[in-house]
């Protein structure tokens, strides 16, 4: 801990009001929204247990299940009249429209008060939340996924201007300098509102090429490049023509990029690459990066000729699924650790860390962006998607962020690896009280920043050599993850301290 | 060099050899620009020319070139023997390896008249121009590949050694009865765990190795600094034994590709890139048989493979160049198995007709890829990465899949292997045995890809890293002889027969006492 005495955001609870006095002895109660990998997880944890009620959830969406909500009682939970496909909230309105007003929800009943006394964690969706947040209250020790404006970074418009915002100030503050730090984004504008900054810009690069995406659906959905302003103008025709579609009432906010023409290959093929980033609180901001991830790989290879071939241009698994010849057995997978051997091998291990650091500087300037945003509450956490692509100087860009990335495992390796993942999760939010909230690791996860950077050296308690490495950061992205050995070790090692 | 352990035919065939290498002019060369230098007196014409050589660097080129020959050419023991005694000096292991070419060649041939495809035909101009368009991604559309099927898989190949039989060996009746109680039944000599313990001194369990020692959480002032100075240090020096001495350890990642080049004395060259071009255009010409059996293999094995999916379309642009490549076809010389021999239509059975098929002289089977695809993790450029895989074949690879009593044949290595296994996991082996699944079944087929595919891809190249640090591939089996040494401990045994057929999964318990390749080996041998 780098800061001495202070206590981190999550664990002031904790210490100051013993959780044992709501929790105790008994078991933890948890509901769960989903139907995946988390829920396995869940169940598999030891003295843990479900909240009856769950078991009518609708077996094929892992989407939203609002009425669970209510006060745990079964009866509540039916889901009559409940349409399966939910809107995204954050979807069509435009910026910071409050998503609770959006149509689809409307025929749902308002939530009562107090409705959750019963569970402790809930792993809940982003629908729920978004209508149940300003109405409900927490108990001291729940916890609950997702922050109330989470979309403030997911959604990539607002991504985009956050960070923008943030790298203006840091250039007021600190000189063009610092601001160098913030170029991992390509030049992004939101459409329509900046559609005339944009065609500016465009006029000015000629023959590059755009990448044109909807600020806010997942999964690669409604992406398409382009190279001619032409081509713009008519999708504008086919899209915003007026009331072709009466749901539509206003246009889809799409966000412009310039596209990363020379992205890093490997076997001829392009990848990004998924990193799990836990934010536990923004106030102070603290972060825990995951050692493992993975890489995806285009299925076919790279090539600028083809730019209406979105297969070639998209990493996402979900794009990738459609290409004629997926082979999900495949899975287009490497492990992070993997793709960091690769490149060690081919770079050096110098060019690796300074690419890996890259990644870590990423996380921290767009956490950092929103931290004064995001609606900080200690009940809350987050678990990122950070979407990495290299190009071929290996320097890392920032593609998109996800706050629910997808926990469907797509073989046997990316179950262990989402299982573990989660797992280590529910260790670092410690709802069990076993360890003693100094850790700088717990699991696969590590301490990326609190309120400030971490050293992987000072006063480290599983392993301190007082050796020479003050200057290492404690992020180990793509490192050796042997979380089962670690968690052992940590835990004997914070029993013994609680002893004494 | 005048050492008396060398016989004088031996030196006079290293001389010859370096006679006609690029070396040779390359030195001359090297000389005369040390002549026409002014400072050089004529009194001392020799010395000045030697010393301008060592300061070159030319010294150690010729002593890289010396060395390789050395690592690759047996040392004569008679003074002539009979060029099959080089090959193979047992007449029953010969004779079988025989009637297995023969087996082989006639799969072929039939599989050949059934589809009705020639074995080798030109391709049509149009064609070539496709194929030259589409060399760097050759895996998007190939051939049909729906009727091809492999030729031969591990599998059979170890129905064949089974089979194998002394026939001036009489053991007892009982079948079994005297140390040959694995089902290799050939009587060779293998080494026994302190001969191992002894060649591998640095393997032991107090020495530390990179790719253990050296990970990301450790802190590197323990043994990483250290090692990566002496590692560029070695480097610097461009000296194969040296190389090699430093790699018995294990190559740090980002050196080995550098290191595996010194130890196998390549130097990618002007000659080497045309080479490689002039093979390219062979396979542009021509199309073989033989392709469709290397893609198919690619497909079934490579392709299939989570590590390795990515680098398919540099497999075939080794692969599809090597089956073109006549260089290959001299470690026959050495090698127990013979190159196969087709004719020119409508001249079969005229010896002036003959020519080698595929112009290497190697068949592949199934899993042939697998060979070189650990080796995409090192090298960028595809050149690079096809010259130090045909050594490494020409060198090692080769005895995986022939016939002979070399020690470091697939013979010895199975024999090497069940006797480990043993003589120090007695119950393991019988339990295996008696619940009918004999070990070497299950190991057979990791040995013959010396473990590619079946180990992670690092562990694998931290393996390979010792085969040719030690220039020996006892280390395939004797793996094995630390393996279960370890796990049968603390497993089940009726689980470890599951847990045998799953190495990675041994592995991963293993790894949770000391990750990396040799953690096993050092326990075994150096306990």
């Amino acid at each position: 801990m780098s800061k001495g005495t202070k206590v981190p955001g999550y664990m002031q609870g904790k210490g100051s009001r013993n959780p044992r006095g709501i929790i105790g002895d008994r078991e933890i109660r948890y509901k769960c929204s989903l139907q995946n990998t988390i829920l396995d997880v869940l169940r598999g944890r030891p003295g843990w247990q479900e909240v009856p009620g769950q078991n009518n959830i609708q077996p094929n969406v892992n989407q939203a299940n609002p009425k669970q909500a209510g006060s745990g009682s079964t009866t509540q939970g039916t889901t009559s009249g409940y349409k399966g496909s939910v809107r995204n909230p954050q979807g069509p309105g435009t910026q910071s429209a409050v998503p609770t007003r959006l149509q689809g929800f409307q025929s749902i009943p308002p939530i009562t008060r107090n409705s959750d006394g019963d569970w402790d964690f809930y792993w809940c969706d982003r629908e729920w939340l978004a209508q149940n947040y300003d109405t409900m209250f927490l108990y001291e020790h729940q916890k609950i996924l997702h922050f109330r404006n989470h979309y403030e970074l997911t959604r990539k418009n607002l991504m985009v201007k956050n960070l923008k915002r943030l790298k203006k100030q840091t250039e007021r503050e600190l000189g063009k300098a610092e601001g160098q730090s913030f170029e991992f984004f390509p030049t992004t504008y939101e459409l329509p509102s900046e559609y005339h900054i944009f065609v500016e810009e465009f006029k000015k690069n000629p023959g590059i090429i755009w990448i044109m995406k909807p600020a806010a659906r997942a999964q690669g959905r409604g992406i398409f490049l382009f190279r001619r302003l032409k081509d713009i103008t008519d999708w504008k025709k086919g899209e915003y023509q007026p009331l072709s579609d009466p749901n539509r009432e206003v246009p889809e906010t799409y966000v412009v990029q310039r596209y990363i023409e020379n992205p890093y290959l490997i076997g001829g093929r392009k990848f990004d690459v998924r990193v799990y980033v836990l934010v536990v609180s923004y106030n102070p901001l603290k972060v825990w990066l995951y050692r493992s991830g993975f890489a995806r790989f285009s299925n076919t290879r790279f090539s600028l000729d083809s730019i209406e071939d979105t297969y070639v241009h998209l990493t996402n698994v979900a794009i990738q699924k459609n290409a004629p010849d997926y082979d999900p057995d495949k899975g287009c997978k490497w492990s992070t650790q993997q793709l960091r051997k690769y490149l060690s091998a081919k770079h050096g291990v110098e060019a690796v860390k300074k690419a890996f650091k890259g990644i870590d500087n990423i996380i921290i300037k767009s956490l950092q962006s929103v931290q004064k945003i995001i609606i900080n509450d200690k009940h809350c956490f987050e678990m990122y998607g950070y979407d990495v692509l290299f190009d071929s100087d290996l320097k890392p860009w920032l593609i998109e962020i996800n706050a629910s990335p997808s926990l469907t495992a797509s073989g046997k390796e990316d179950y262990d690896l989402k299982f573990g993942l989660l797992n280590d999760l529910l260790n670092v939010l410690d709802l069990e009280n076993r360890l003693t909230g100094k850790e700088k690791r717990v699991g696969g996860w590590d301490l990326l920043w609190e309120d400030g950077p971490i050293l992987a050296d000072d006063g480290n308690m599983e392993c301190a050599p007082n050796g020479t490495t003050a200057s290492i950061p404690n992020s180990f992205l793509g490192c050796h993850n042997e979380r089962k050995r670690q968690l052992r070790e940590l835990y004997t090692a914070a029993q013994s301290i609680k002893k004494s | 060099m005048g050492d008396s352990n060398y016989s004088k035919a031996y030196i006079q065939a290293l001389i010859d050899e370096l006679k006609t290498s690029k070396i040779y002019t390359d030195l001359q060369c090297a000389a005369q620009v040390d002549l026409a230098k002014p400072t050089l007196r004529l009194s001392e014409l020799k010395k000045g020319v030697l010393n301008g050589l060592v300061n070159s660097g030319w010294d150690r080129k010729l002593r890289n070139a010396i060395y390789r020959f050395l690592q690759t050419n047996p040392k004569l023991q008679a003074p002539t023997p009979p060029p099959e005694h080089l090959k193979e000096p047992l007449v029953y292991l010969r004779k079988a390896q025989q009637s297995w070419e023969k087996r082989i060649l006639k799969s072929l041939n039939s599989m050949c008249t059934e589809l009705n495809i020639p074995l080798a035909r030109k391709r049509p101009e149009k064609d070539q121009k496709e194929w030259a368009q589409k060399w760097t991604e050759l895996g998007i559309d190939g051939p049909d590949l729906s009727q091809i099927r492999p030729v031969y898989a591990p599998k059979d190949f170890l129905e064949v050694i089974i089979g194998l039989q002394n026939p001036n060996y009489h053991g007892s009746d009982t079948p079994g009865f005297y140390h040959l109680w694995g089902i290799v039944q050939v009587p060779l000599k293998v080494k026994d765990i302190d001969e191992l313990r002894l060649q591998y001194s640095d393997m032991s369990i107090n020495q530390c190795q990179s790719g253990i020692d050296d990970a990301q959480d450790i802190p590197s002032e323990l043994f990483e600094q250290e090692r990566v100075k002496l590692g560029k240090k070695v480097i610097s020096a461009n000296h194969g034994p040296l190389a090699q001495e430093f790699s018995k350890k294990g190559c740090p990642t980002s050196m080995r590709a550098t290191l595996w080049c010194q130890i196998l004395a390549i130097e990618v060259d002007e000659i080497d890139i045309l080479y490689y071009e002039q093979l390219k255009t062979n396979v542009l010409q021509h199309e073989l048989l033989v392709d469709s059996l290397l893609y198919k293999d690619v497909k079934l094995t490579a392709t299939n493979d989570d590590q390795y999916f990515v680098f398919e379309d540099f497999l075939y642009q080794v692969l599809l160049p090597f089956s073109r490549d006549t260089h290959v076809l001299k470690h026959f010389d050495y090698n127990s198995a013979s190159p196969p021999k087709s004719y020119i239509r409508g001249r079969l059975g005229m010896e002036e007709f003959a020519v080698n098929y595929p112009p290497n002289g190697v068949i592949p089977f199934h899993g042939f890829a697998m060979y070189v695809a650990p080796m995409c993790f090192l090298f960028k450029e595809t050149i690079t990465l096809y010259y130090v895989f045909r050594e490494m074949y020409i060198r090692y690879f080769f005895r995986l899949h022939s016939i002979s009593s070399h020690p470091q044949g697939i013979v010895g290595l199975s024999l090497l292997f069940e006797s480990l296994l043993q003589t120090h996991e007695p119950d393991l082996f019988f339990h295996l045995k008696s619940v009918g699944c004999h070990p070497l079944k299950v190991a057979f087929k990791w040995l013959v890809r010396a473990f590619s595919g079946y180990l992670s891809s690092d562990q694998v190249l931290l393996l390979w890293d010792r085969i040719l640090a030690y220039n020996s591939m006892e280390i395939l089996a004797g793996r094995f002889g630390g393996f279960n040494n370890i796990t049968s401990h603390s497993i089940d045994p009726v689980k470890s027969l599951l847990q045998m057929k799953a190495p990675c999964f041994v592995h991963g318990a293993q790894r949770t006492k000391r990750p990396g390749a040799g953690s096993s080996q050092r326990e075994a041998f150096c306990q």
